[in-house]
C-alpha cells in the first residue's frame, strides 16, 4: 500500500507528467463518451470543445496576463476563412494540416495586433480589440469573389477514415479531431503556464512596473500572450468552419466575440478549467432554454426573445452567486469539504485562494 | 394534493400507454400482410399516425419583418388538414426554429432538426444565404429539402442536390419577365438598380440583364446593399446622381423600405420596381410607418411595379384566396392577411399534394421519386410547376402588378413563363380552382 502511493506520487510528481495524465484520461472518458451518445449530441460535444479551445486562449490572455480581447471572435474567424479558403482549393487536405496552417495565420495576425496592443491599456485596448472584431467581417463583404460576401464560404466535411467503418458518424469523427485539438491545446497551456513564461504572464498582469524590475520584458511578455491567444483563436475558428459546414461573416459578429469573454467569466477568470466550464455553459444553456421556450405556448415575440432573456437571467444569478466563476465555486466547496474533514475550523478560507492563479480582485 | 393528483395521473397515463399499444398490437397482427391500406413507420420522421417535417425561419432579426409569418401560416393549414383528418390518416407535425437569417445558426438549427428531432424532410427552409449553408449537408443525410423559401436557381441542381427542390419562381426568370415589362412599357426611361449583395440579387440582375441589355445599365447605376448594414443613403445618393428614372429593386422587405423612405427624404422619385419578395403591402406599410416614426406609410407604395405568381390578397372573388382567407381567420387570426400569409399556406398546400402523391408509405427516397414523375397541378399558383427527374423549379412564372396610392394591387398583362436561358412565352393555361373541402 505504501510503496503503490509512493510510485503515484512520483507518477504525479512533475508537472509534465502529471498534466499528460489527466489529458490522457481525459481524452479516454471524452472518447468513450462520444461512442455512446447520439450524432446530436457528438456535433454539441464538437462545439463545447471548440469554445474550450477559443476560451482558452483567450483565458490566457484576459484572466492571465491582464490584457482584455474583444476582438477573438475576429481571430477565430482568420482561422474560419484560412480554413475555408485552403478547402476551397484543395478539398483532400488532411485536417491535421488545415488545422496547423489556420493556427499559423491566426498567430500572424496576432503578432501584428499583439505589438499594437501591448502599447494599449484598459478600454483603449478593449477598443482597439472591439475595432478588429466589428470591421474584420466587413473586409469579407467588401472582397465578395475571394471571400465569398454575405453568404460565406462552404466547407467540405472532414469524411471519417474508411478503417472506421462505412456507417461511422460524420458527427463523431469531428468530435474527435475536436476533442483532440482540445486536450492538446489545454495539454500545452497547462505546462506554458506553469513555466518560465507563464509566471512572466501573471507578474506582468499584477504589476507591470514590478514585473519590469524583475527583469521580466513587459512588452515582449503581452505580445507572446497575445500571440499565443491567437492562435488559439485561430484553431477554434478551423475547427468552426468543419463543424457549422459554413463560413459566413454573420457567424463571427461581435456577439460571439463578447460569448466567449462571457464564457471565461462564468467558468471563472484564469483558470484553464474554468475555460471548459464555460464552454459548456455556452453550448448547453441557450439549448436547454430555447426547448424551454418553446415548450410553454407563448405569443411568438414573447418566446422568440424569451431564450435570450433566460440566458442574460442565469448569468446574472450565477455572478451574483460565484462571483469567482465556476472554477471558483467549486474550488471553494473543496476546500471547505476538506476543511470539515479535517477538523481545521476556518480553514476552509483559506481553500478558497489557489496559490497559483489568486482570482483578480483579491 | 399535488403528489395524489400526479399519481392518478401518472396511473391514467399508464393505463393510456397500455391500451394504445395493446391497440397497437392488434393492428399490426390484423393487417400482417403488407397491404397498401396499412400506415407503417415507412421512413424517419415518419409513424403510423404522424408525419414530421422540420424548417428553418427568421423569426427575429433583420429579415423577420413579413418573413416570420410564412411559417406559423403554412403550420395553420396543417392543422386545418390535421382537423379534416390528416393525409392518409397521419397528423402532420411541423417543427420550426429561429434562425435569425444567420446562416452558421441554421446549420446548426438543421443538424438538430435532422439528427435530433428526426425530421422526415425540410420544409419552406427560408433564405438565400442561409440555405446555401446547409444544402450539401441535407442531400448528404438523403433528406428531402421540399420548397426552399428563396427564388435563387442554386435549388435547380438535380445532379449534386438530387433532394432539393424550389417552389417559388427563381429570380432569374422574375429579374427577366421585369425587363421585358420595362422595356415594353417603360422604354427609353434611365435604368438603375439595388439589390442585395449574394445570389438573390445577383440572379435577379442576371435576368434583368438578358432582358435590358448589360450595357444599358451602367455600374454607377447598380448599387448594392448588404443586410448587415442598414445605411443605404450613399446607394440611393448615386442612383439618384446616375440619373436612373426606373430603379428596380432585388431587396428583402426592410430594405425596400430603408430604400423608399431614403429615395422620399432627398426628393428622389424614380418609378420603382420591385421583386414579389420585397414588395408585400401590408408588411412595407408596417415598416415604412414604424422606420419613419408614422412620418411616412402606405402613399409611398404608389406606382410601384412588382410581380405575382399567386393570386393577389385582395381579389375577394378568387376561390383560393376565400378559401386561405377562412383559414387564416380560424387558425392564425393575430397575424395580417397578406402575401406572407398566403405564401405560407400555397407552399403548404403544395406540400400535402407532394404527400398525398407519394401514396401512403413513402421513404425518402421514394418521395422524391414521386415529386420528379408526378405532375403536381400549379394549385393557386398562377403558372404550373417545372418539377421533373431533370428539373427542380418550382412555379414557372409570373404576373407583372402594379400598386395603387392607396396599396391596392392590380395585375397587367398575362402571365408569362420562362427558364434560366430559355425565351419569355405567354402562358395560356388557366387558374384552377380548389377541391370543394381545401384538401388536395
Amino acid at each position: 500500500m505504501v510503496a503503490v502511493r509512493s510510485r503515484a506520487d512520483r507518477l504525479v510528481a512533475s508537472t509534465l507528467r502529471r498534466h499528460l495524465l489527466i489529458a490522457l484520461g481525459a481524452a479516454v472518458v471524452l472518447l468513450l463518451l462520444s461512442a455512446q451518445i447520439g450524432a446530436y449530441d457528438d456535433y454539441n460535444l464538437t462545439a463545447v470543445a471548440i469554445f474550450a479551445v477559443a476560451a482558452a486562449g483567450l483565458t490566457l490572455l484576459t484572466g492571465l496576463n491582464g490584457q482584455l480581447s474583444l476582438g477573438h471572435g475576429a481571430l477565430m474567424a482568420i482561422g474560419a476563412y484560412t480554413t475555408s479558403l485552403l478547402l476551397k482549393d484543395h478539398r483532400q487536405l488532411p485536417v491535421i494540416v488545415v488545422l496547423l496552417i489556420s493556427v499559423v495565420s491566426a498567430g500572424v495576425i496576432g503578432i501584428a495586433f499583439g505589438y499594437a496592443a501591448a502599447r494599449l491599456r484598459g478600454p483603449y485596448l478593449a477598443g482597439a480589440t472591439l475595432t478588429l472584431a466589428v470591421a474584420l467581417p466587413q473586409v469579407a463583404t467588401r472582397y465578395k469573389s475571394i471571400f465569398g460576401g454575405e453568404s460565406g464560404l462552404t466547407v467540405p466535411p472532414s469524411a471519417p477514415p474508411d478503417w472506421l467503418g462505412a456507417d461511422f458518424p460524420p458527427e463523431r469523427w469531428l468530435a474527435w479531431i475536436a476533442v483532440a485539438a482540445a486536450v492538446v491545446t489545454m495539454l500545452l497551456l497547462a505546462n506554458l503556464l506553469r513555466s518560465a513564461p507563464g509566471r512572466a504572464f501573471k507578474a506582468v498582469r499584477d504589476n507591470e512596473a514590478a514585473a519590469a524590475l524583475a527583469g521580466i520584458d513587459v512588452a515582449r511578455t503581452q505580445v507572446l500572450a497575445f500571440v499565443i491567444s491567437a492562435a488559439c483563436a485561430g484553431l477554434a475558428g478551423a475547427l468552426f468552419a468543419y463543424w457549422s459546414g459554413i463560413t459566413s461573416p454573420a457567424g463571427f459578429s461581435l456577439s460571439l466575440s463578447l460569448q466567449l469573454i462571457t464564457a471565461i467569466v462564468i467558468g471563472g477568470l484564469g483558470s484553464l478549467a474554468g475555460a471548459v466550464w464555460g464552454s459548456i455553459v455556452l453550448v448547453f444553456v441557450p439549448l436547454l432554454t430555447s426547448g424551454l421556450a418553446s415548450s410553454v405556448h407563448l405569443p411568438s415575440a414573447v418566446a422568440d426573445n424569451l431564450p435570450l432573456a433566460i440566458y442574460g437571467g442565469i448569468l446574472v444569478i450565477a455572478m451574483l452567486v460565484a462571483p469567482h466563476g465556476i472554477q471558483g465555486a467549486l474550488r471553494r466547496i473543496l476546500a471547505i469539504g476538506r476543511a470539515r474533514r479535517e477538523h481545521t475550523p476556518g480553514g476552509g478560507q483559506k481553500g478558497v485562494v489557489d496559490w497559483d492563479d489568486p482570482a483578480p480582485g483579491t | 394534493m399535488k403528489s395524489v393528483m400526479g399519481g392518478n395521473a401518472l396511473r391514467i397515463r399508464g393505463i393510456a400507454i397500455i391500451c394504445v399499444a395493446g391497440l397497437l398490437a392488434a393492428c399490426g397482427s390484423s393487417t400482417s400482410s403488407n397491404d397498401s391500406g396499412t400506415n407503417t413507420a415507412s421512413a424517419p420522421g415518419i409513424t403510423a399516425t404522424t408525419i414530421t417535417i422540420g424548417s428553418t425561419q427568421p423569426l427575429t432579426g433583420r429579415a423577420a419583418p413579413g418573413y416570420s409569418e410564412i411559417s406559423a401560416s403554412s403550420n395553420a393549414y396543417f392543422q386545418y388538414v390535421n382537423a379534416h383528418g390528416g393525409i392518409f390518416g397521419r397528423q402532420i407535425t411541423y417543427t420550426y426554429y429561429d434562425d435569425t437569417y444567420n446562416p452558421t445558426m441554421t446549420a446548426s438549427l438543421t443538424r438538430k432538426l435532422i439528427l435530433e428531432d428526426k425530421v422526415f424532410a425540410l420544409f419552406s427552409a427560408l433564405g438565400t444565404p442561409t440555405h446555401l449553408a446547409v444544402v450539401d449537408y441535407i442531400n448528404s443525410q438523403k433528406v428531402p429539402d421540399l420548397f426552399v423559401s428563396s427564388g435563387c436557381n442554386c435549388w435547380n441542381d438535380v445532379s449534386n442536390h438530387p433532394y432539393t427542390f424550389g417552389w417559388q419562381p427563381d429570380y432569374t426568370i422574375e429579374g427577366k419577365i421585369l425587363g421585358q415589362y420595362i422595356n415594353q412599357n417603360l422604354g427609353g426611361k434611365k435604368v438603375g438598380y439595388f439589390y442585395q449583395n449574394d445570389e438573390f440579387g445577383l440572379d435577379g440582375v442576371k435576368g434583368l440583364d438578358a432582358q435590358l441589355g448589360a450595357s444599358s445599365v451602367p455600374d454607377a447605376s447598380r448599387q448594392n446593399y448588404v443586410p448587415t448594414n442598414t445605411n443605404v443613403g450613399p446607394q440611393i445618393a448615386a442612383l439618384q446622381a446616375s440619373g436612373a428614372q426606373v430603379v428596380v429593386s432585388f431587396s428583402i422587405p426592410a430594405f425596400t423600405a430603408l430604400a423608399l423612405l431614403g429615395a422620399a427624404k432627398v426628393g428622389y422619385h424614380p418609378i420603382w420596381v420591385v421583386s414579389n419578395v420585397g414588395s408585400d403591402v401590408t408588411t412595407l406599410t408596417g415598416l415604412l410607418k414604424s422606420f419613419s416614426k408614422g412620418a411616412a406609410g402606405v402613399q409611398l407604395l404608389g406606382g410601384m411595379v412588382t410581380d405575382a405568381y399567386l393570386p393577389l390578397t385582395g381579389d375577394t372573388s378568387n376561390k383560393w384566396i376565400s378559401l386561405f382567407k377562412g383559414i387564416h381567420d380560424t387558425y392564425v387570426s393575430t397575424l395580417p392577411w397578406d402575401g406572407n400569409v398566403l405564401y405560407g399556406m400555397a407552399q403548404a398546400y403544395t406540400l400535402v399534394q407532394a404527400i398525398k402523391a407519394a401514396g401512403r408509405n413513402p421513404t425518402r427516397a421514394s418521395f422524391v421519386k414521386a415529386l420528379e414523375s408526378t405532375k403536381l397541378s400549379g394549385g393557386p399558383g398562377l403558372a404550373p410547376f417545372g418539377f421533373s427527374s431533370s428539373s427542380h423549379l418550382g412555379y414557372l412564372g409570373v404576373q407583372v402588378a402594379t400598386i395603387a396610392a392607396d396599396g391596392t394591387q392590380s395585375t397587367a398583362g398575362p402571365v408569362y413563363t420562362s427558364s434560366d436561358s430559355g425565351p419569355i412565352s405567354q402562358y395560356s393555361g388557366s387558374a384552377s380552382s380548389p377541391p370543394a373541402n381545401g384538401i388536395p
